[in-house]
């Protein structure tokens, strides 16, 4: 299946939105602008020749400790037209914010709020922006690469206060 | 109004926005229902804004069970975090890891032999019959039908025991493999799921007596929980719930994986999109099941169940006697593992309760650099709010057994 005509489409309508297209293994994976993933996202959806109707997924990625650090993966699928498109935005590791895409697609509301709490990004113009599977006062987000994965850092009196910040508990 | 052991800290403030403003001045109760009660399938917890007995907001809260599998699966060799995917949905084990093989295979471009295919066919149908009966149990007991559920878990026994005799384990099968079967089938399959084709039929025929045509049932499912075909796909539906409302979009026909299109089988649509039309849905796929089933078993052709590739798969235990390049990948593919190339890929299957999909990040490295579960509970639980407003409270555990969560599947 080849995937050219609707990246094609994109590129006509967004010369300079579009960052890069790679494809891997079938899957084709159009990078955008950060600012402009909602405006992108409403064109596949509305577009005659694109219809991308279903949004299957929304997926964050921690490329740490590479810059930009964060990635928000989009998986869009047409079911008039059986293509699927992955849309892709970069983020800074820095307070990574990005326009959320729920008003576009309502399904991508608890997966943002996924991401939001697992990865620490945020989506501004989300409707109900709030942590939705670790406790509401957890603090740190832990899908990210530098969080703990079970063990703890041991304490000593040297770097007490160091570790004591990124410890994973929830802190009152 | 009170809100007993709140997350929200009880704090009246931080619920605005979420339930109405009428809540506020206490005009509408604002009801907690969950996490352990018993038919919301498993730790769910809802927050519900009543007026009366008719939900006004249904606000689910969610969490419970979050044991942080895509985080362990980035810590674990590919081999070894197939174990994990069992346990994130654990009605449909032999899914989840079929979601996450076709995942790695495709990373790798990694051959399945034919014969594996069709094995792995017929043991996710079997799978979604599995996880349909246990669907069929909980929600008619929520309903108040009681032996319906006996009979269910009667009849799942036998597919346990199906999977048993190829995996040696009931539930926890991590029976499919990257480039295929763990080990063959032994003898004893066939004619044990042949059984299970000769007796299964008669016994939804049962079901269906218990439950199609009874008033009890029809008054307590029929007209509610509706959602309407645009609804259902702007809010990411999938599976039978979104095919209650019409829409023809089965990804075993769309995107078909693992030879799904070499078998003949009907995906049945509803018209109504309410909660019955989900649960006729449902027991006509497992009629379906059963058919894509026995067209596999009688076509079953010969041949290895594992792909060649000695790069990713480990060589049969006999070689090691025999072969020194033997010895070598076996040492290399258990001790460090296989480097997949770096790249993403997203791959979707159709569990028993939707869009299963599966995104995997390779960095070339042994180990996962991000595995993300798009489950289908996940998604339909999201879409409760929109599904359960303005109807009883009642009702409200129907609507909940039709959308057919594991709150497993869910929390991940």
């Amino acid at each position: 299946m080849t995937e050219t005509g609707p990246v094609e489409m994109l590129h006509a309508a967004f010369p300079d939105t579009i960052q890069d297209v790679q494809t891997f293994r079938g899957d084709v994976t159009v990078v955008v602008d950060a600012a402009q993933i909602a405006k992108v996202c409403t064109h596949c959806r509305d577009t005659k020749g694109l219809d991308y109707n279903f949004l299957s997924d929304v997926t964050g990625i921690d490329y740490f400790p590479q810059e930009p650090r964060f990635g928000v993966a989009y998986h869009l699928y047409s079911m008039i037209h059986n293509h699927s498109l992955r849309l892709k935005v970069l983020l800074p590791g820095d307070a990574p914010e990005v326009q959320s895409v729920t008003p576009v697609f309502p399904a991508a509301n608890w997966q943002e709020r996924e991401i939001f709490d697992l990865l620490g990004i945020t989506f501004t113009g989300h409707p109900d922006l709030r942590r939705i599977l670790m406790p509401q006062g957890w603090d740190g987000h832990p899908l990210r690469k530098d969080y703990p994965l079970g063990y703890e850092t041991v304490q000593f009196s040297f770097n007490y206060d160091d570790v004591d910040k990124h410890k994973p508990y929830a802190k009152e | 109004m009170t809100i007993m052991e709140s997350r929200w800290e009880g704090n009246l403030e931080e619920l605005r926005g979420l339930v109405s403003d009428r809540a506020m001045t206490g005009e509408t109760m604002v009801l907690n229902m969950g996490p352990q009660h018993p038919s919301t399938h498993g730790v769910l917890r809802l927050m519900l804004e009543l007026d009366g007995e008719t939900i006004i907001n249904c606000v689910p809260d969610i969490g419970y069970l979050h044991t942080g599998i895509e985080k362990n699966m980035e810590a674990k060799k590919y081999e070894q975090a197939i174990t994990m995917t069992d346990r994130t949905d654990y009605l449909n084990p032999m899914g989840n890891n079929f979601a996450f093989c076709l995942a790695i295979e495709k990373l790798i471009d990694l051959d399945v032999p034919i014969r594996a295919q069709y094995l792995r066919v017929i043991l996710a149908e079997l799978t979604r019959i599995n996880s349909h009966l246990v669907w069929l149990g909980t929600h008619a007991l929520d309903i108040g039908a009681m032996s319906v559920f006996l009979y269910c878990f009667r009849e799942r026994e036998k597919l346990l025991d199906i999977f048993e005799i190829v995996s040696g384990q009931r539930m926890m099968s991590t029976y499919f493999r990257p480039g295929g079967l763990w080990r063959d089938v032994p003898d004893e399959f066939e004619p044990a799921v042949r059984d299970f084709l000769g007796y299964f039929p008669a016994k939804i025929d049962d079901y269906e007596k218990l439950l199609s045509n009874n008033p009890l049932w029809l008054d307590r499912t029929q007209g509610i929980g509706f959602i309407s075909t645009e609804d259902a796909i702007r809010l990411g539906c999938s599976g039978p719930t979104l095919r209650g409302s019409d829409v023809n979009w089965d990804i075993r026909k769309a995107l078909p994986y693992s030879s799904y299109d070499h078998f003949e089988f009907d995906v049945p649509l509803g018209k109504h999109g309410d909660v019955y039309d989900r649960y006729v849905i449902r027991m006509e796929e497992m009629r379906q099941s059963l058919h894509i089933v026995q067209q596999a078993l009688d076509r079953l052709p010969g041949g290895p169940t594992r792909s060649n590739n000695r790069k990713y798969v480990p060589p049969p235990r006999a070689e090691l006697g025999q072969s020194m390049e033997a010895v070598i990948h076996h040492f290399k593919l258990w001790t460090e593992g296989f480097r997949p190339p770096k790249g993403e890929v997203y791959v979707r299957l159709e569990s028993p309760r939707g869009e299963l999909g599966c995104f995997l990040a390779s960095d070339g490295s042994p180990r996962p650099w991000r595995v993300r579960f798009r489950t289908p509970s996940f998604v339909h639980l999201s879409v409760l709010p929109h599904m359960s407003q303005g109807y009883m409270i009642a009702d409200l555990v129907g609507i909940i057994g039709s959308i057919d969560i594991v709150l497993g599947d869910c929390d991940r």
